[in-house]
């Protein structure tokens, strides 16, 4: 390659090395003037990201990042899980969770549930984060906002629990017609629809979170977009918002259990979704958490992190379509389908996470059940891995259906996880049975859209809890239930879900639950595959952060920097 | 004066042996072909690019694995991976696990032993639990851990008598650190670590069906056995990596050569019309690539997939193909028309229209082959470009559809894990690094060969 | 000049709405609509929606009241970030993207140009094979792994040294950008040092280089003014789309650098179909990208003399 000829230095004006070296001086020297200048208007960009690395024990600082920006921060409307978490940090509710995952007292003192009545009684004396004192009326306020037609909040039927929710949203009842009432400055009371024993837990969801009346007025309808449009009540408050940036907790003085608060700030100085380069941050120092992937393990192990395990609550399952006009609605194909799946193999051997659990029943193990674990009380019948059987149902199938090979569609989203279980269920599916799987795979809005359409025959899907009850797992495959995107319909199903909404007695209601698991399995409502747990990694001195299923995670807000050495 | 007639007038005599030839007459596109044949470094270039093609064409009938055919037991194998395994029984749950016979005569877990042969089937582990535990956590990792953090927590055990654990999750045939953690009624916690060696392994059934013995094979479990060789590994789901490289050429290679002569082609009418017309039609042309620029190509590459109805189990790379040809071509569009503006205003060009040249003719043998280097260098470049636009969509999520690979792809897949299993990326990043290479050189030989304005230098 | 830079200007803005028109009619074929979450939306919150956003209403209609909109430079609220105008999102996000572009293109201009220069100069020489093998790599390996590879570099260094002499990720100094410049700038730098050498290969056999120099025009003042100033004009043709495809479309970049640019914005804009971002940022993109071409003529015109404009 190094071949010299005569010919290049014919080529060649004479001194124009020179010359051209000249320009390359100019040119660093402009571009050092260059450099200069755009970083002074970098800066005026608002934005910062220089941080004081992970911990500081001297400013009780920790430096975290976040996934995504929250597109906004009024409780009444956010639905995703970053808003959550942060409104988890600077908010509260009637009731919160504490460190341990237990309910305990927030903005009430003391509260009554019956089966259809609630009656809280408020703390006195606490004040928002401008000085306005906390009252019932706040409460109020913000529940009709959230259910208000003009809101649109698509989380309104967490509301639905209380009388009148679900006709104002439709619009059909006026929002002054919604079972809340302040009875005085302290007291709220609320009227159910139907026993609901988890009620409770339900107020520490954010969309229940009040909402200071003339505070959210003064705001002209920018609530909740930038950080002087919040008014707080949790343990911190928003100090500054730069969008898509940073955003910077502080501890809020004006909270009533601010001695159990011991960081001075949260500071989310980076706001990045890339796994790799969440990792990168944490192994140089800058921040004091960071979530761990399949893929990033080894790397972990090598560094000797401190590794820990989360369960994150949701259950990760193949919806099948059930719409008549679909093949998938043969049970000889499904009945094939579920003695080839292999849970097990799916979390060993494809997903390889620890933490993460071969799925065996639409109710995770975490769920309460009647004084111990659901799951323990009422272990499902166990699905075991037969080929042979798959076959003899497959053949089955075919004849029922009159077809000699059988071509389904799974749709799954375009991220990598998804990616690898659709590849590894297209090579078993024809493996074992010889059916052929397409993959059809699309990005967030349009996977959604043809979910809903009932545009595929599989599909990849999961659910996260809501609230801390079997009902957010045990009425998805009701036949009322929107998310039952496959429009599975057993009667019976139905009947059972009923009997659990209609009681409050925790016996009646898991042994209800425990016939919807033992019927989602037998008529192959889904095909299990996994509950969630995921590994991350955390700097050693950061003690009391509560990771949990249900609720804002991870949160800090009781967290505490140990001091180094000890 | 009257006698000088037609018959006063001889006939001249031809020379015809004075016009004679000494060599044959070369056509532009021979003398070309001859330049090509004699620098060595285009010709080299070119056998790459060839051979790449051939690769793909016919690598994937006659190399011996499948692009798509999963070895869940031997997830991201570098090539070179130990490839003996040892034959195992099925794997069957653990019922007969030992009871608790005695104590720990600490409070730590003692004396970890391994029931049966580790293997990555399982490992299965039973300790000396102690007295006074509430819990026992499990831990593995790949260093020694000494006094550090234990690693990857793999499972906790409630009360006090729990005296075993089988651990089946994502084992490989390497050295593994394992600790059991007592947590005990005070609160404390305290661990043992011992090492254990893990075995590759396979069951009959599985090796059979993957070929690797006869099927009349009598190994007896304790055996080993040596499976083929992955030369270049295999990739996180045990396919591999050879046979995904030649199939994800065809993709990329499609991509990467056949979307940018598309559009370079498209480009190169459309700009050097523009140009050589000039004026009013010009300046609306021109305008009209701005307009296509500026189109969203993210967008617009989503509308094509569904206009061209790309269902479930289609690679995706028709849709994509038309959206590079449709939104690509502006660029080099204005390249060759910035050209031509120039090349119009050189005395030759005036000269041969004064001859009578027809514009085509104009165009053809005077203006293009005047700007062939530029449009070489930009093909050149395009070829690369392309083949990122396909990665950029799969880091994104809007490549090709699973389970076919391209390079851009395997790219993605493999930068994730760099640090642990770098033959992932190197690989593929190769491939394109000297396909992308041929193409350069092989630019600058033609160019070479095909530039009017170069061959004047010589 | 002036005549023609205002015609240039008043066809710009037919471009821009051609392009608005052409998006807009593309995004409402795309199915999927923003309201559509993990969570089914019960039909009422739905209709809901569509009401405040205006989706009920027909499409024409709803084109008639973008187009009112456009023109008064409002392109309404986002559709994600409820309570934010798409032009507060714009005006924050485009100045941390066309920082970002502005210094990747200087490094790939200035270091096209030199790299073009050099190996032009000393060609087949050991600078020119140097070069071209970097140039190589600058271009075969695609920008994420770049990015990736980069960003390690950065940790290990970092790590070595025991303090940060450049952040791993983030935004807000100097420092933060020059490497995710140079990662991003690395593509085109490639691309005009070849593009550049080609030229000035071209160039130095020209008749005017000749006559220049065998009139005795001072060696270095023939390559300045002549060889360099003609060498330049390619690269700058191609220089006028690449800043607006730079400034604007690092996502790659911003998001494993975690730079709050608009590249990033519109990438989630479409995976969310948030219509007001994508119209929004489009447009916007659009008008920008004409402006550039119209100046890179104008340009033109000024640097080459024989380029007339009409």
């Amino acid at each position: 390659m190094a071949e010299v000829s005569n010919e290049a230095v014919s080529n060649v004006i004479p001194g124009s090395g020179k010359q051209l070296l000249r320009y390359g001086l100019y040119a660093v020297v402009g571009f050092l003037v260059m450099l200069f200048a755009l970083g002074q208007v970098a800066k005026c960009t608002g934005t910062r990201s220089s941080s004081i690395g992970a911990v500081d024990a001297a400013t009780g600082t920790i430096t975290l990042n976040l996934t995504q920006e929250p597109p906004q921060l009024d409780s009444t409307k956010a639905t995703d899980q970053v808003s959550g978490m942060i409104l988890g940090h600077v908010m509260e509710g009637l009731l919160r969770y504490d460190a341990n995952d237990n309910l305990v007292a927030g903005v009430a003192e003391t509260w009554s549930l019956t089966e259809t009545d609630a009656t809280f009684t408020l703390k006195q004396g606490l004040q928002w984060s401008n000085g306005a004192p906390i009252t019932a009326h706040d409460f109020v306020f913000s529940w009709r906002k959230a259910v208000d037609p003009m809101t649109a909040s698509q989380y309104a039927f967490i509301l639905y629990f209380i009388e009148n929710a679900r006709e104002i949203t439709s619009g059909e009842k006026p929002v002054e017609s919604l079972g809340v009432t302040a009875v005085d400055d302290y007291t709220l009371q609320v009227r159910l629809i139907e026993p609901t024993p988890f009620f409770l837990s339900l107020t520490a969801f954010p969309t229940y979170f009040p909402i200071n009346q003339a505070f959210y007025e003064s705001t002209e309808g920018k609530y909740g977009a930038n950080a002087e449009d919040l008014v707080y009540n949790g343990p911190f408050t928003i100090a500054q918002w730069v969008h898509n940036a940073n955003v910077r907790l502080e501890k809020n003085q004006y909270y009533w259990n601010k001695d159990a608060v011991h960081l001075n700030v949260i500071d989310y100085a980076y706001i990045l979704s890339d796994a790799n380069a969440i990792i990168n941050l944490f192994e140089s120092g800058d921040i004091a958490q960071a979530g761990l992937n399949v893929e990033l393990v080894d790397r972990a192990l090598r560094n000797r992190w401190d590794i820990r395990q989360h369960v994150d609550g949701s259950v990760f399952f193949i919806e099948v379509n059930h719409r008549e006009e679909r093949l998938t609605s043969n049970y000889n194909l499904r009945k094939a389908l579920q003695y080839v799946n292999d849970p097990s193999e799916l979390v060993n051997k494809v997903i390889k996470l620890p933490g993460n659990l071969p799925g065996a029943s639409i109710f995770p193990v975490w769920l309460q059940g009647v004084d111990g674990k659901f799951r323990e009380e009422f272990p499902p019948t166990p699905l075991v891995t037969n080929h042979d059987k798959a076959r003899e149902h497959y053949a089955m199938a075919l004849e029922e259906l009159g077809l000699d090979q059988i071509t389904l569609v799974m749709l799954s989203g375009d991220n990598p996880s998804a990616n690898k279980q659709s590849e590894y269920y297209q090579n078993k599916y024809a493996k074992v049975l010889g059916l052929e799987l397409k993959l059809d795979r699309q990005i967030f809005k349009q996977r959604l859209q043809k979910m809903t359409d009932g545009d595929f025959d599989l599909v990849l899907a999961g659910w996260g809890p809501d609230y801390n009850d079997a009902l957010t797992f045990g009425d998805l495959f009701t036949s009322w239930n929107e998310n039952n995107r496959g429009r599975f319909n057993n009667p019976e199903v139905d009947r059972q879900v009923d009997i659990a909404k209609n009681s409050s007695d925790p016996q009646t209601r898991m042994e209800a639950f425990a016939k919807v698991q033992e019927l989602l399995n037998e008529d192959v409502a889904i095909l299990n595959n996994y509950e969630r747990g995921s590994l991350y990694v955390l700097h050693p001195q950061v003690k009391g952060v509560a990771r949990r299923s249900v609720g804002p995670d991870p949160d800090f807000a009781f967290a505490y920097i140990e001091d180094e050495g000890t | 004066m009257s006698d000088i007639g037609t018959y006063s007038f001889k006939r001249a005599q031809v020379e015809l042996d004075r016009e004679e030839l000494s060599r044959p007459s070369l056509s532009y596109w021979q003398d070309a072909w001859m330049r090509i044949r004699t620098n060595r470094r285009t010709l080299a270039s070119l056998i790459v690019v060839v051979a790449m093609v051939v690769i793909a064409a016919v690598g994937p009938s006659i190399w011996r694995f499948e692009y798509d055919t999963q070895d869940l037991n031997q997830t991201s194998k570098p090539p070179w991976a130990s490839r003996t395994m040892t034959v195992v029984e099925p794997y069957s749950p653990w019922l007969d696990r030992p009871e608790v016979t005695a104590w720990s005569s600490t409070s730590t877990p003692a004396d970890i032993q391994v029931v049966g042969l580790p293997s990555i089937e399982y490992v299965r582990l039973t300790w000396l639990p102690v007295r006074s535990a509430v819990k026992y956590f499990v831990f593995r990792t790949i260093v020694d851990p000494e006094d550090g953090p234990l690693g990857l927590p793999l499972g906790t055990l409630v009360g006090a008598s729990s005296n075993t654990y089988e651990d089946r999750i994502d084992l490989e045939a390497r050295t593994y650190w394992y600790s059991v953690a007592a947590t005990l009624t005070d609160g404390t916690t305290t661990a043992t670590t011992t090492a254990i060696e893990v075995r590759a392994a396979t069951t009959l059934a599985q090796a059979i069906e993957s070929k690797w013995v006869e099927p009349d094979s009598d190994l007896q479990p304790g055996e080993t056995l040596k499976t083929p060789w992955h030369p270049f590994g295999t990739d996180y789901l045990g396919r591999d990596m050879l046979a995904r490289l030649m199939k994800g050429a065809q993709i990329s290679l499609f991509i990467g050569i056949v979307a940018p002569l598309l559009f370079i082609l498209l480009g190169v009418v459309y700009g050097s019309f523009a140009g050589f017309i000039g004026g009013k039609v010009d300046a609306l042309l021109m305008r009209f690539a701005d307009f296509v620029v500026a189109l969203p190509f993210l967008l617009f590459m989503i509308l094509f997939k569904l206009v061209f109805g790309i269902g479930a189990g289609e690679s995706g790379i028709l849709p994509m193909l038309v959206a590079l040809v449709l939104l690509s071509w502006p660029a080099a569009a204005r390249l060759v028309r910035g050209q031509i503006l120039q090349i119009r205003e050189e005395g030759y060009i005036d000269a041969s229209r004064l001859l009578g040249t027809k514009t085509p003719r104009l165009i053809l043998r005077h203006m293009i082959p005047n700007t062939m280097g530029v449009i070489l260098v930009s093909f050149t470049f395009a070829v690369p470009s392309t083949i990122f636009t396909e990665a950029f969509l799969s880091f994104i999520g809007m490549g090709v559809e699973p389970p076919i690979p391209s390079w851009g792809s395997m790219c993605n897949d493999g930068r994730k894990t760099m640090e642990t299993t770098p033959h992932e990326l190197i690989f593929p990043a190769i491939f394109i690094s000297i396909t992308v290479l041929a193409f350069n050189i092989l630019g600058d030989g033609l160019r070479d060969a095909l530039d009017a304005r170069m061959r004047s230098t010589e | 000049m002036v005549w023609y830079t205002v015609k240039r200007l008043i066809q710009g803005i037919i471009t821009v709405w051609f392009i608005a028109t052409a998006t807009f009619w593309a995004m409402h074929q795309v199915p999927g609509d923003p309201f559509i979450g993990e969570k089914a939306v019960s039909p009422e919150v739905e209709a809901n929606l569509k009401a405040r956003w205006g989706l009920d209403k027909p499409a024409y209609e709803q084109y008639a009241i973008f187009l009112v909109n456009m023109a008064r430079g409002d392109f309404g609220i986002s559709f994600t970030q409820e309570s934010r105008s798409v032009n507060e999102i714009i005006q924050e996000r485009f100045p941390v993207s066309a920082i970002l572009g502005i210094l990747a293109i200087v490094f790939a201009g200035l270091g096209g140009v030199l790299y073009g220069a050099l190996t032009a100069l000393y060609r087949n020489q050991w600078p020119d094979v140097i070069i071209i093998l970097l140039v190589i790599i600058g271009i075969s390996v695609p920008s994420f792994v770049f990015a990736s590879v980069g960003q390690l570099v950065l940790v290990t260094i970092n790590q070595i040294l025991g303090f940060t002499l450049l952040p791993v990720a983030g935004w807000g100094d100097v420092a933060h950008m020059l490497v995710p410049a140079l990662v991003l700038g690395l593509g085109t730098m490639a691309f005009l040092t070849r593009l550049m050498r080609s030229s000035m290969l071209e160039i130095v056999s020209a008749d005017f280089i000749r006559t220049a120099r065998s009139k005795g025009v001072p060696a270095a003042q023939v390559f300045s003014r002549h060889q360099l100033r003609n060498a330049v004009l390619p690269v700058i043709t191609v220089l006028g789309p690449s800043v607006a495809s730079i400034t604007t479309g690092g996502f790659v970049v911003e998001n494993i650098f975690g730079i709050p640019g608009l590249g990033q914005s519109f990438v989630l804009a479409v995976q969310q179909s948030d219509y007001g971002v994508i119209m929004g940022t489009t447009v916007f993109y659009g008008a920008f990208l004409v402006l550039m071409v119209i100046i890179v003529d104008l340009l033109y015109a000024w640097i080459d003399p024989r380029v007339r404009l009409e």
